[in-house]
């Protein structure tokens, strides 16, 4: 598999300092991994902070800016980042009114995130975490490590970060972050399976003329492999998915996200199909964001993720937010 | 079990014993990973334990409590993912279960060991069956009380007994029965530990 790299051993800290030079605004610790607003500690201003395995981009750090998160941690490729990165990028980022930590529902995650905040307290920082589960196709969640963080976490990012822009409290800014996690669920599919540098071939077989169903984020198989469906069919499969686990009663805003090797002619195409089947189920979409933002490497696929609104939270939906990967208003 | 004393030289013969089967197995445990996970364990295991051998060797710890945290706590701060955590405690625990003492008995590195991995079962929230690296250590604590080698062959076939599990923690569990038929690589990993020990202790 050709790509685009030197080694495989740098990518994450090559694609860091790629960051820097393209992106002043932002403070890029290619080192130590962390990558902060340049105006951080914002005065009197929640803190927001995430991370992950790297290999999603734009998320994290391609959504650090004003109106969103104060800073990301990333990982090795699909790998958590450790404890020392978070609370190095906890201290640089706490105005004094505490951090927030968005993270997504993976175990390493999980588990680096705990320590990182035990570590931060440890230090006099006050520290709240939301966790993020939005994927519909882990099902058994009572025998499994749970339901994965996916499109979600864009959705959490945006509107808690409006939020913390606002003024409000770390207790309020958690609440809406939780709001948006109890009305957000994601379905994904993956039309090939993706390559990590380190590994150089695909992390699992799809045959060709195969799709597979129910696909996370790390190249790890889904739950379900049929013959290759059209757009129309995968958006009727999808969205049904979704749909059993969250009847909105509100509009919703929808994500329709490419995986990393899914042409946007195609995801515009996808998502006319989206709003199709939406139209017929009689559910109101308030906004809808078409692009790859929370990608699983060179995979072709997509996912779609429904959240739904009231006023306050497409409020903030619409608040202008100034990052590398998303920007408008203001 | 004989009554031999070991020193923080054993300790950190050990880490590199680790070290070096983890270099070498290194492929087949990503290998084992992208089956049932995200193909990356054998890298990272790769990286912390060399960060282990680099922090050990260039200053070595008096104690085998303190090879054993420190390696624990280089873990933590190089691995990542679960493993970096389910690694690190269950070689901190085991540290400080051993305290300062200059040298300690094989039996009471198994008594330090046993509560290291009760400290991996409740960080994971995982029990044996489950399909994680405590098939293979649990029943290599307990064989320890034979022998060295009996544990490193009682950590293999624990990780050859992840094959038919159903997983019911981390990122195989997504697959739930797609993913019986496949050796955990956590566990695989766990085995190569205690096979690094039964080594380094002829």
């Amino acid at each position: 598999m050709k790509m685009l790299i030197n080694v495989p051993e740098t990518v994450v800290g090559d694609a860091l300092r790629g960051m820097a030079a393209a992106h002043p605004e932002l403070v890029v610790d290619a080192e130590n991994r962390v990558v902060v607003r340049r105006d951080a500690p914002v005065a009197e201003k929640v803190a927001l902070l995430s991370g992950g395995g790297s290999g999603h981009e734009p998320l994290h750090a391609g959504f650090v800016g004003p109106g969103m998160l104060d800073a990301a941690c990333p990982g090795e490729v699909f790998t958590s980042p450790v404890p020392d990165q978070m609370v190095r990028a906890a201290a640089a980022v706490d105005s004094g009114r505490g951090v927030l930590f968005v993270v997504k529902n993976y175990t390493g995650d999980v588990l680096n995130f705990q320590m990182a905040e035990e570590l931060a307290e440890d230090e006099g920082i006050q520290v709240a975490s939301v966790l993020v589960d939005d994927d519909v196709a882990v099902t058994d969640s009572t025998f499994t490590a749970g339901r994965r963080g996916t499109g979600a976490t864009l959705f959490v990012e945006k509107i808690a970060g409006a939020a913390a822009e606002e003024g409000m409290p770390l207790e309020r800014v958690e609440a809406v972050a939780r709001q948006v996690v109890r009305s957000s669920r994601s379905f994904g599919v993956a039309l090939s399976a993706c390559t990590t540098p380190a590994k150089g071939s695909p992390t699992f077989d799809l045959p060709a003329g195969e799709l597979e169903l129910g696909v996370g984020i790390h190249g790890e198989p889904g739950r379900e492999r049929r013959p290759m469906m059209t757009s129309r069919e995968i958006a009727d499969f999808a969205l049904d998915a979704v749909l059993e686990d969250l009847e909105p009663r509100l509009p919703v805003l929808v994500l329709v996200n490419g995986m990393g090797a899914t042409p946007l002619l195609e995801l515009y195409g996808f998502s006319a199909e989206v709003r199709r089947v939406l139209d017929e189920r009689k559910v109101a979409v308030a906004r809808t964001l078409v692009g790859n933002y929370v990608t699983s490497l060179d995979m072709a696929g997509c996912s779609v993720t429904l959240c739904q609104v009231d006023g306050e939270l497409l409020r903030l939906w619409d608040a202008p937010v100034q990052t590398a990967g998303l920007r408008w208003g203001r | 079990m004989s009554g031999t004393a070991l020193d923080a030289a054993f300790f950190v013969g050990w880490m590199t014993a680790a070290a070096a089967a983890i270099d070498r197995e290194a492929e087949r445990l990503t290998e084992l990973d992208s089956a049932i996970g995200d193909a990356d364990h054998g890298t990272n295991m790769q990286r912390g334990f060399a960060a282990v051998v680099k922090v050990v060797e260039a200053e070595p710890p008096a104690t085998p409590g303190a090879v054993l945290t420190t390696a624990g706590r280089q873990l933590i701060s190089s691995v990542g993912g679960a493993s970096g955590p389910l690694y690190g405690t269950l070689l901190r625990r085991t540290g400080k279960t051993l305290g300062d003492a200059a040298q300690v008995s094989a039996e009471e590195l198994r008594a330090g060991l046993r509560a290291g991995v009760e400290a991996v079962g409740q960080l994971g929230g995982s029990a044996p069956g489950d399909k994680t690296m405590l098939d293979a250590l649990v029943p290599a604590v307990e064989a320890l009380a034979a022998s060295f080698e009996a544990a490193a062959a009682a950590a293999e076939e624990g990780a050859r007994s992840t094959v038919p599990m159903l997983a019911k923690k981390g990122r195989a569990s997504y697959l739930g029965e797609r993913s019986i038929g496949h050796q955990d690589p956590g566990a695989t990993s766990s085995a190569l530990l205690f096979a690094a020990l039964a080594e380094v202790a002829k």
